[in-house]
């Protein structure tokens, strides 16, 4: 009962927040705004029973990767966007109509298709989202997919070395 | 009787997390206090003598004068986040004891706030969010010396951070769980007694860990958040009143946590020195929660003399210059900590092969 209520609270806060960071005139504004989602959907993984991803959520995306978004928006000193009397509202509402649309279509194709994902018992998907099963799967099931990641990162620092050394020397 | 029992059972964990609120809010007075004595007589002075008797009551008096102080907003501040960020960093540092195992109850599990699965990471994850306080501070000011001290010091969190949790990687792969009261009860071997700890174990990953840690409570040397006589101070540069008193009681109760949270990992966290030859006696006798308060205090006094050894550094060492701290953080203490999990995996390895662990 309280897990349900938790998790539709933590939802609307996530939506709220995705809101937010669309209609924030100002960079760090949204950046925050998108921490409040990012945040909101880890505490979904908990209410989920999945607390190992729930956390590594926080430790990776609020924590590390939006703290970089931050700190680049800081120092690059972004003007503030256009505030939102000049937005074309015909276009706004148009694309929330056709999101709708083309959301009701994918629920009709996806029942008739019948690959919807079923809900899995709690002690099953606390079980296969802990820990020690992530790691297993990573490294037996999926060890080809982890190498190749492995490999495109190593390749990004190099280029952003690279990068970063033509500019400055 | 039985509706008191119902109310205590309905109010015995917000008691709980009321005391340990109360306690933290309290030691950080008492690390000022320490402090200042102990700086006092690293430099042969007396220290604050004069409020309460031998001065234990100038925390107290020094809060008094924060909360009477104007509180300053300068004028083309973000307001709100130039309030949230003293708070963020208050409310980060105080909800990390909820998942620290304080004692072994006489039944065998863990005396913890909420003794979850993963606590280590969640420790790690508070660790890496308190970067955003620094963050907005230095930024909502809207001063350039904030600023450039907001990034200053998250770029030396973020550095930090890594080594940090690679040194802490170490201490998961030979106690197997991420979870904290199991690293400490891997800490309990009967026959070795302190031998066992983590220290000993793995004296590479706790030098690195806490020379992290230390970086990480912005504390000498690696002050330079607050090095006011040639960077104009850092982040809280704007900051005056209670807000400022917020930073200051978050950096104390960072310093306590940072305490906490090396002896769990690396001194047997609430273990009692060579427990195992005695703990069988007190649980034969009925006395489980003599003991358990033991281990409390024991812990306690761990944490207090790190603290104590933070505070003797503080006043010993000299500020380092920006560059030798990211030399040290990315050129040093990161390579070191990630051959320390290839050394440590080595050994468990090995030790499991042979079945001697």
């Amino acid at each position: 009962m309280l897990e349900t209520f938790l998790f539709f609270l933590f939802a609307i806060v996530a939506v709220v927040g995705a809101l937010g960071m669309l209609i924030a005139r100002n960079p760090v504004s949204s950046a925050l705004w998108m921490i409040m989602t990012l945040f909101s959907i880890a505490c979904l993984y908990i209410t989920l029973n999945a607390e190992f991803i729930g956390v590594i959520q926080v430790l990776v995306y609020a924590g590390a990767i939006m703290v970089l978004f931050l700190f680049v928006i800081m120092l690059l000193n972004l003007e503030s966007m256009p505030s939102l009397g000049d937005l074309d509202w015909r276009k706004v509402v148009a694309f929330a109509l056709g999101i709708a649309v083309l959301a009701q279509l994918l629920v009709v194709i996806s029942l008739k298709l019948d690959v919807m994902p079923e809900p899995v018992a709690i002690a099953e998907a606390a079980d296969a989202t802990s820990a020690t099963n992530i790691g297993i799967a990573l490294l037996t099931e999926h060890s080809f997919s982890l190498e190749i990641i492995g490999v495109l990162l190593l390749a990004a620092t190099v280029g952003a070395v690279m990068l970063a050394k033509k500019r400055f020397v | 009787m039985a509706t008191l029992q119902a109310i205590w059972e309905f109010i015995d964990l917000p008691l709980v997390i009321f005391g340990m609120l109360n306690g933290f809010l309290i030691t950080a007075s008492l690390l000022v206090y320490a402090e200042r004595k102990v700086s006092a007589y690293i430099q042969e002075r007396n220290g604050p003598d004069r409020v309460g008797p031998v001065g234990l009551l100038q925390p107290f008096a020094d809060v008094f004068k924060l909360i009477f102080k104007e509180d300053i907003v300068p004028t083309k501040a973000t307001g709100f986040i130039h309030s949230l960020a003293p708070t963020l960093m208050v409310i980060i540092a105080m909800s990390t004891g909820a998942v620290i195992p304080w004692a072994r109850t006489p039944s065998g599990e863990a005396l913890a706030v909420a003794d979850v699965g993963v606590s280590l990471l969640v420790v790690l994850a508070m660790t890496s969010i308190s970067v955003y306080g620094v963050t907005l501070a230095g930024w909502s000011s809207n001063s350039k010396y904030s600023l450039l001290g907001g990034l200053r010091s998250s770029a030396q969190m973020i550095s930090y951070e890594l080594a940090m949790g690679a040194a802490a990687i170490s201490v998961v792969v030979m106690a197997q769980s991420l979870n904290l009261f199991h690293i400490v009860e891997n800490q309990n071997h009967a026959e070795f007694g302190i031998l066992s700890w983590n220290i000993f174990r793995n004296p590479i990953g706790f030098i690195v860990f806490a020379v992290c840690a230390l970086a990480e409570t912005n504390r000498a040397p690696f002050d330079l958040p607050e090095a006011e006589q040639e960077l104009v101070g850092g982040y809280h540069t704007e900051y005056s009143g209670m807000k400022f008193g917020m930073f200051f009681l978050a950096e104390y109760v960072n310093l306590w946590v940072a305490g906490i949270f090396i002896s769990t990992m690396f001194l047997g966290g609430y273990l009692l020195p060579w427990e195992g030859l005695y703990s069988g006696w007190f649980l034969e006798n009925g006395l489980g929660g003599l003991f358990t308060f033991l281990q409390v205090l024991c812990f306690l006094a761990k944490v207090a003399f790190i603290a104590f050894c933070f505070i003797w550094i503080r006043w010993t060492i000299p500020r380092f210059k920006y560059n030798q701290l990211m030399n040290l953080g990315w050129k040093y203490l990161l390579p070191i900590s990630i051959a320390n999990i290839m050394l440590i995996a080595l050994i468990v390895v090995v030790f499991n092969q042979f079945g001697w662990a």
